[in-house]
């Protein structure tokens, strides 16, 4: 039990602690419990100033986009899968399984971030609800303006876990290392970033055009520049993810990957409940 | 358990024998000077730390209060306007709430509790840092405004909207009232987590949860309160922020906003704050109680479950503050209901820390004699909070100055007076000298007198009508005398106060010296030698009885055979593990500052040349600093290194 060799470690038993429960765990668990009151006012906030609604403020059902939501949340659901799956990988020691689920969890991360951003800027400039013109949107975009910083705190955290399992065995005949991890860290944000606003860009060049060959040599030419960047970012990604050497991350980790892991899960079961009292409660 | 305490995946990995090194920029190692204090990671200095910071505060708060009671002292005054009297009673309540009683009682929570039970830190040292940090930046945020020229907040310490919205109080003296009680908040929330799982998971081998001494518990109690409590009041300061800084409607009344949704939120808040005042103090009188009456504590099972009801009852009451604002009849009735039953595990307190000295062979030393004023006074305010619950009746106190005497009889006669007897009591153990008995108590007299003095006349003037926060009074109403005396008995407190910090300080450069456990005490800090060394523990101890100190002494045979043992299995995995140094904690404190300090204080006027605002440049300049400095802190690793005192002595 001393060992780090595959197998050897017991992922649910920590001798060294009074419970046999891991410290890091712990602290993620009574942390949990501390962000369910705070999700909790905030919802609670939501549900209040729904039943008390002063005239003119907008009806929900005809700004929300269900079919949106719906999906954004499907997505959601199967990241957690993928996390589920993640810090199985890492459990077994399995390095390349690892970062294939972190990948696919940060991916659809994205696509949940992308579709709120979408959404917020289809709410404020075609349906006109905004953070301060009435107390439905004031309520709407804190709670899921708040959810969303949640998950973009959880991409931020899974991609430098991504990035954390490339640190090689021995960082002291390798300084430069921490050089090519600052650049891995920016690559990786880089990729990210533009390929959120090109999507969305082109998304809402096919709504304003539909969806011809026109469109997108429009977008190519405008988004030209950003394009490149999205190569050369990407490109980078890759060359950074290059098998080199032996690394600092192992099963002995899988705490670490597991407390992100129930970070990402939570954030998922608060999504789950916004989604059914903020959107579907609209649709009863 | 010694082997797997030597050993183990989760903390640290000395055991492999390729263990990957850690990415580490600077390792700090310096024992003294200012680097030593910035890097530290010891929860004993960090206690400090937070007492020395928390006494400072209670100074100014102190200070604030007298200007307060001149002030009051005669009808007509105008010493102070009416604006820097509501800057006063203000910074006053958050002063002494947040900035002293709180951080005093981390200190004892730092300090004392791992030793306790039985650990050589708490399970996160470096995030135990790093709450310090962050709550020294809300403190500078927060009293910021006494330097600027917008002023300190004055709506105060409970900033009822709509008078905290922009409308009625532009200026960014509550902007940084805000951010300073949010960063206070993530602080308390950090050391929070920190001291739970040190207390559910750093537990000595034996020490199960029913023999965790009393103060222990009440830090596991009062920890998960603050844990549970603090959210609301991040939500609440959130949506005011957001209606201030971005024009959202939470508390706008012309949008839909309704206010009352504030007072709620704070209160949810507002009243497990209050036991978070007041719990940590129980648990202090807890043990000095059965040490100086030479006896275990009485029923002891029945004291833990009653600081644990009264944690859970303390979520249930929070409108209790608010039986004026029409809540309707079942709301008033429902929490006065709940009011009057938290009262029931506090008595069961009293009746068990007067069932412990029954009998007992009392022994008047400073310690007992702050913790028997503690009892009288505590159960006066008691008294007057049970007026309270009875909503028809608070009808007529609420906003009196008859709560002001109640509260401050259960914070400064129960929370405060806990907390020097504290410092009385633990003083030998920290620095290695005794305070001298005839100056301890000449010190608890003219406070206890001096308190009196001035509260007792409050009861009177308060059900005579006179309203809180109002910064004058008429000369016909009444209300002369009794403003008088409180304000001679201000200034007597105020000498008392003078008198017990003079004493301490004396006694920290003069003072008698004593050798290990000199009240002949209980628990299991008892048996290090004063001050305690860096790793606590020379083994780690084995605990067999509640009052476990108290047992080795009684089994010293037993005892010695057993922790020769350990060592030798402890030395056999390669010493004493010790957590290194660590400057991030401090940078990511600096970042916090630097962040509310754009948030709060920075203003929002873009110029037109500049591509960000100040206000966002600033800002994100902050993040960035916490971000990079977390960054680093998490690449440098949980590592330690290894102590050898055994090794260490033989060369001395």
């Amino acid at each position: 039990m001393s060992n780090a060799a595959a197998g050897a470690i017991d992922h649910h038993f920590d001798p060294s602690t009074s419970t046999g429960i891991p410290n890091k765990k712990l602290l993620m668990w009574a942390f949990l419990a501390s962000d369910c009151m705070f999700f909790g006012c905030l919802i609670s906030t939501h549900l209040i100033y729904r039943l008390h609604p002063p005239p003119g403020v907008p009806a929900a059902r005809q700004v929300f986009s269900i079919e949106l939501t719906s999906f954004s949340t499907f997505i959601l659901l199967m990241s957690s899968l993928m996390m589920a799956l993640a810090v199985n990988a890492i459990q077994k020691g399995n390095l390349k399984s690892l970062r294939a689920s972190l990948l696919t969890t940060i991916f659809f991360g994205c696509i949940f971030l992308g579709c709120q951003v979408y959404e917020f800027n289809n709410f404020v400039f075609e349906k006109h609800l905004t953070i301060t013109n009435s107390i439905l949107g004031t309520t709407f975009f804190t709670l899921t303006g708040t959810h969303g910083c949640h998950v973009a705190v959880g991409v931020f955290w899974l991609m430098l876990m991504y990035v954390r399992s490339f640190q090689p065995r021995d960082t002291t005949s390798d300084r430069r290392w921490f050089l090519r991890n600052v650049l891995h860290i920016l690559a990786f944000i880089a990729t990210i970033l533009l390929a959120m606003r090109l999507t969305l860009a082109l998304v809402r060049g096919i709504e304003a055009t539909g969806a011809n060959l026109g469109t997108v040599a429009h977008f190519a030419s405008i988004y030209f520049a950003a394009i490149l960047g999205l190569v050369v970012s990407g490109g980078l990604l890759r060359w950074f993810a290059r098998p080199a050497g032996p690394v600092a991350f192992d099963e002995a980790n899988a705490i670490d990957v597991e407390m992100m892991g129930l970070y990402w899960h939570f954030v998922d079961i608060v999504w789950i409940v916004i989604f059914t009292v903020v959107y579907l409660l609209e649709y009863l | 358990m010694a082997d797997a305490l030597a050993k183990t995946n989760f903390l640290g990995r000395e055991e492999h024998a390729a263990a990957p090194k850690p990415f580490v920029i600077w390792r700090p190692t310096a024992k003294t000077g200012l680097i030593s204090w910035l890097t530290t990671v010891d929860h004993k200095r960090i206690g400090f730390l937070y007492g020395i910071s928390a006494l400072f505060f209670f100074l100014v708060g102190g200070v604030e209060a007298l200007l307060i009671r001149i002030q009051l002292a005669v009808p007509n005054n105008h010493v102070l306007t009416s604006t820097q009297y509501n800057e006063m009673f203000t910074m006053h309540a958050t002063t002494m709430i947040f900035l002293a009683i709180m951080p005093l009682s981390a200190a004892f929570f730092n300090f004392i509790m791992p030793l306790q039970i039985g650990a050589r830190d708490v399970a996160f040292p470096r995030l135990n840092a790093f709450s310090f940090w962050t709550f020294l930046a809300g403190a500078i945020i927060i009293n910021l405004g006494w330097f600027l020229k917008s002023g300190a907040p004055d709506a105060g310490w409970f900033s009822y909207a709509p008078l905290s919205t922009r409308t009625y109080t532009p200026g960014h003296a509550l902007d940084m009232w805000v951010m300073g009680i949010q960063l206070l908040g993530v602080a308390s929330i950090a050391a929070s987590l920190n001291f739970v799982i040190t207390i559910i998971n750093l537990r000595a081998p034996g020490m199960t949860m029913m023999r965790l001494p009393v103060f222990t518990w009440m830090t596991l109690v009062t920890a998960f309160l603050i844990i549970l409590a603090f959210p609301a009041i991040t939500i609440a300061l959130v949506e005011l922020m957001m209606d201030r800084l971005f024009g959202t409607n939470f508390f706008e009344v012309s949008n839909g906003g309704m206010p009352i949704l504030w007072t709620h939120l704070f209160w949810v808040f507002g009243h497990p704050e209050v036991y978070i005042l007041i719990l940590p103090g129980m648990g202090i009188i807890s043990e000095i109680l059965p040490t100086f009456s030479r006896k275990a504590l009485f029923g002891y099972p029945i004291v833990v479950f009653s600081g644990a009801s009264i944690g859970f009852l303390g979520f249930g009451v929070w409108s209790h503050h608010m039986f004026t604002t029409g809540m309707g009849t079942m709301g008033t009735a429902a929490f006065a209901v709940t009011t009057m039953a938290i009262a029931v595990p506090t008595g069961v307190k009293i009746f068990n820390w007067i069932g412990t000295m029954w009998g007992g062979h009392l022994q008047m030393r400073t310690p007992m004699m702050f913790a028997l004023g503690f009892i009288w006074l505590f159960m006066l305010g008691g008294f007057s909070g049970i007026m309270h619950s009875a909503a028809p009746a608070d009808a007529q106190q609420h906003n009196s100055y008859f709560v002001v005497a109640h509260f401050h009889y259960v914070l400064i006669g129960g929370s405060l007076f806990a907390l020097l007897a504290g410092i009385h009591y633990w003083f030998p153990l920290m620095f290695g000298r005794k305070v001298s008995e005839v100056w301890g108590k000449v010190s608890f007299w003219v406070i206890f007198v001096g308190f009196n003095v001035t509260f007792f006349p409050l009861h009177f003037v308060g059900l005579n009508g006179m309203p809180r926060r109002t910064f004058t009074y008429d000369s016909n109403m009444g209300w002369n005398q009794g403003n008088m005396v409180a304000t001679i008995g201000a200034f007597i407190l105020g000498i008392g106060v003078a008198i017990y910090f003079g004493v301490m300080i004396y006694t920290y450069f003069k003072g008698e010296r004593v050798g290990r456990d000199p009240w002949d005490a209980r628990t299991m800090e008892w048996s290090l030698p004063n001050p305690p060394p860096e790793y606590n523990f020379r083994t780690i101890p084995e605990v067999h009885a509640r009052d476990s100190w108290w047992y080795e002494k009684h089994h010293k045979a037993e005892v010695a055979q057993e922790k020769a043992k350990h060592a030798a299995a402890e030395s056999a995995h390669g010493g004493i593990h010790m957590p290194f140094q660590s400057i991030y904690p401090f940078i990511a404190g600096i970042g916090i500052l630097i962040g509310a300090i754009g948030i709060s204080i920075i203003d929002a006027n873009p110029d037109p040349h500049v591509i960000i605002g100040r206000k966002l440049a600033v800002t994100l300049v902050g993040f960035f600093v916490l971000v990079v400095s977390v960054y680093l802190w998490a690449l440098e690793g949980n590592e330690g290194y290894h102590l050898h005192p055994e090794d260490e002595e033989g060369h001395s």
